[in-house]
């Protein structure tokens, strides 16, 4: 178990003789934090939609469920898009809710197929924003080699929303002999990263916050099943992979390591982080670990097979940065370290709400 | 990265440290006073490499920690009023008051905004002149002339619906308040380099006198930090005291005049309560009579406002360095960075923030 869960277990068990001054009441309201992928996220999971919902597909809890139909393997998944602002230096939210499902389904290994856009459009939106959107999914989803084959519409009165809001499903099959899952992480495998962290974050945050920077930072936002399929071909031997999106590789890889109960050990030398992004987040007090990333993939690989797995990434375009940036180890079950330039370690947690920037 | 690379150099930190082992012959006790260098003591493990018997303690340096709770309490209540827009830094966002956080205001409905700089408060005033806006003003030194620009701007503008929630801490009444305390056990102390780069080091001067205390101004990079440890460990073992400045490249003697003028233009001196440590006389600062009408204390009536610290975990011995984060029974399981029960846990710059997220497991695995 996650100490981090056995900690909260514990917390129920002495609220009794609990001598301090007691914390705010149970989460009573939905937060921001809800929707961060740290904890609060996945405390509402848990607590919330699990005990709700639970099946076997579901409980895997991987970016998409895989369903058995008439002796195909199908992903399946779901992901709504509420960027703010809508357009920035390497997308728009329509060309990210492409690329999003598509790489939720690519992370189960699956070839993605078609996909379904719901639009919920706030009353007095542009028409024009609305066309350059929907055009900037057209291609996204063409260059990508799949169909959009099935939407919905609603308006909400003005105010009710935010301009644009994207949700896309999509649909995908799982090849024979494929068989990915957090929970199939074993000590000794090596832990692949496909290039440099934080460039969609940051490249959001700079737009939002006015901030300019020498060279322009754009997202990375991007479809990952061609990477993916280059990998299988070397080996089936990839036991997990994910896409390190909200909450960044430090959450995906909490996840991983909380789920598959082993843990991980990073080398902070070998992370890629871009120059301009270190500088951003110098800046605005943030650890590249926890930003966002929109094209990007950790892959949780058997260690006889790594460097293989790693040279065909490097072959691809979106891989070419690739970086065997870790390892999964028997010590700390559900904690992800990392050893730092000086030779300490010390914890790669996962956060609890969303990065704040620091005050000083 | 220019001015940051150098300063993380793991072989100048190992040097350093190797420096540091033959130096130190004698147990010391040194204290941090900044949030934001314990954070890189944890971060780089830095304690780590400090030959044993030589321990950090960490210091009462992180301004949103030790805002008082009904400071806290104050701005949930403005920010509860349908007119009024509360602006903060990120950090304060989740620090509880006494039944609830901005977060939890802000999710109720109350118009909350994060900002990086006062001046972007000023912004909205201007942008919204239906709003009552008013910015939740915490921080040490460092933040207080841009604080203090925010609040002259509004008044050169005459803008009518700005307003500060003032709550400014000063470190140099803090330390001296450890150092006359009968059981303090600091020997030596890293004064923080951002304050020293607006005040500069003068102020320093009168407690490395009257309390026979060495105390070296130090940066934030992990080799400032063991820098100014080596350069305090020479001082003790040698029987020195003086005051001496690490961090070079950003403070200077007398500090930024420009910016020490007009905190006292609009700031004055004031009692002020810290969370988890209690009143320190004259450690504060407030707006003068002069800024009235920007002062949020007197433009809402918050008077009937207060809020006393229970008694709590052990953060007033944590602020104090007389214990460690990981001496409260309550650390990492009732005690954690989503439920925070003290001041320490309650930001990221905390010390026992610090502990919780580089720290709970075992020693160096």
């Amino acid at each position: 178990m996650h100490p981090q869960f056995e900690y909260r277990i514990m917390a129920v068990k002495t609220i009794a003789n609990l001598t301090c001054p007691s914390p705010l009441p149970a989460k009573d309201t939905v937060l921001l934090g809800h929707g961060s992928g740290g904890t609060l996220s996945a405390e509402l999971v848990r607590e919330l939609f699990l005990p709700a919902f639970h099946n076997a597909a579901l409980d895997r809890l991987d970016d998409q469920a895989i369903l058995n139909i008439n002796g195909s393997r199908l992903a399946f998944t779901t992901d709504s898009f509420v960027v703010k602002p809508l357009f920035f230096p390497g997308g728009n939210i329509g060309s990210l809710a492409v690329h999003g499902t598509i790489n939720d389904l690519a992370m189960g290994g699956a070839k993605p197929l078609f996909l379904s856009v719901a639009f919920i459009l706030e009353e007095g939106l542009s028409m024009d924003t609305l066309r350059r959107v929907v055009e900037s999914m057209r291609k996204a989803a063409a260059d990508a080699g799949v169909a959009i084959v099935t939407g919905d519409t609603k308006v909400v009165e003005k105010g009710s929303g935010d301009q644009l809001f994207i949700n896309t499903t999509g649909i995908g099959l799982v090849p024979e002999g494929v068989e990915l899952s957090a929970n199939l992480a074993r000590p000794g495998d090596a832990v692949l990263l496909s290039g440099t962290i934080g460039d969609h974050g940051i490249a959001i945050l700079a737009q939002r916050e006015g901030l300019e920077f020498e060279s322009l930072i754009e997202s990375d936002s991007a479809p990952l099943h061609g990477l993916v399929s280059d990998m299988l071909t070397v080996t089936s031997e990839i036991r997990c992979m994910r896409d390190p999106t909200r909450g960044g590789v430090s959450s995906t890889l909490n996840e991983i390591a909380a789920t598959s109960n082993v843990g991980i050990e990073l080398v902070e030398r070998d992370i890629p982080v871009r120059e301009e992004v270190r500088g951003a987040c110098e800046m605005l007090g943030l650890d590249p670990l926890y930003v966002a990333n929109e094209g990007k993939l950790i892959a949780i690989v058997a260690p006889q097979f790594a460097q293989d797995v790693l040279a065909a990434m490097r072959c691809n375009p979106l891989g070419k940065d690739s970086r065997i940036i870790g390892k999964v180890c028997e010590s700390h079950p559900g904690l992800v370290t990392m050893r730092t330039e000086f030779g300490t370690s010390r914890i790669v947690d996962m956060l609890a709400g969303d990065q704040l920037p620091r005050i000083c | 990265m220019k001015y940051l690379d150098e300063y993380r150099d793991g072989r100048i930190a190992r040097a350093l440290a190797t420096e540091i082992a033959q130096a130190c012959t004698r147990p010391w006790v040194l204290m941090e006073i900044c949030g934001g260098q314990t954070h890189t003591i944890m971060r780089y493990g830095l304690d780590d490499l400090l030959p044993k018997g030589l321990e950090l303690v960490h210091g009462p340096g992180c301004p949103v920690c030790v805002t008082p709770l009904e400071t806290i309490d104050k701005a949930i209540a403005l920010a509860a009023r349908p007119d009024v827009t509360l602006v903060s830094y990120g950090d304060m966002l989740r620090v509880p008051g006494s039944n609830s956080d901005l977060f939890r205001a802000k999710a109720q409905g109350a118009d909350v905004r994060i900002a990086y700089t006062p001046i972007e408060a000023v912004k909205i005033a201007r942008r919204l002149p239906e709003r009552k806006v008013v910015f939740l003003a915490i921080g040490f030194e460092t933040t207080a002339p841009a604080n203090a620009m925010a609040t002259w701007m509004a008044r050169q503008e005459e803008l009518a619906n700005f307003s500060m929630l003032v709550s400014h801490v000063l470190v140099p009444p803090a330390i001296r308040a450890l150092l006359a305390s009968p059981d303090n056990r600091v020997q030596a102390f890293i004064a923080p380099g951002h304050v020293c780069t607006v005040m500069g080091c003068e102020e320093y001067e009168g407690l490395v006198r009257d309390f026979r205390v060495p105390i070296v101004v130090g940066g934030f990079e992990p080799v400032d930090i063991l820098q100014a440890v080596l350069m305090l460990v020479k001082q003790l073992e040698a029987g020195q005291v003086k005051l001496e400045n690490q961090y070079v490249r950003s403070v200077s003697y007398q500090g930024n005049r420009f910016a020490q003028e007009l905190m006292a233009q609009v700031f004055e001196i004031a009692d002020q309560k810290w969370r988890g440590i209690g009143m320190i006389p004259a450690s504060g600062l407030r707006l003068r009579e002069e800024y009235a009408a920007y002062d949020a204390n007197k433009v809402f009536d918050l008077k009937l406002i207060t809020a006393e610290e229970p008694a709590e975990c052990i953060s007033a011995q944590v602020l104090r360095g007389l214990r460690k984060p990981t001496d409260c029974a309550a650390f990492g399981m009732r005690c954690t960075p989503e439920n925070p029960l003290g001041a320490p846990m309650v930001s990221s710059e905390g010390a026992c923030a610090a502990y919780y997220r580089y720290r709970r497991h075992a020693p160096a695995v």
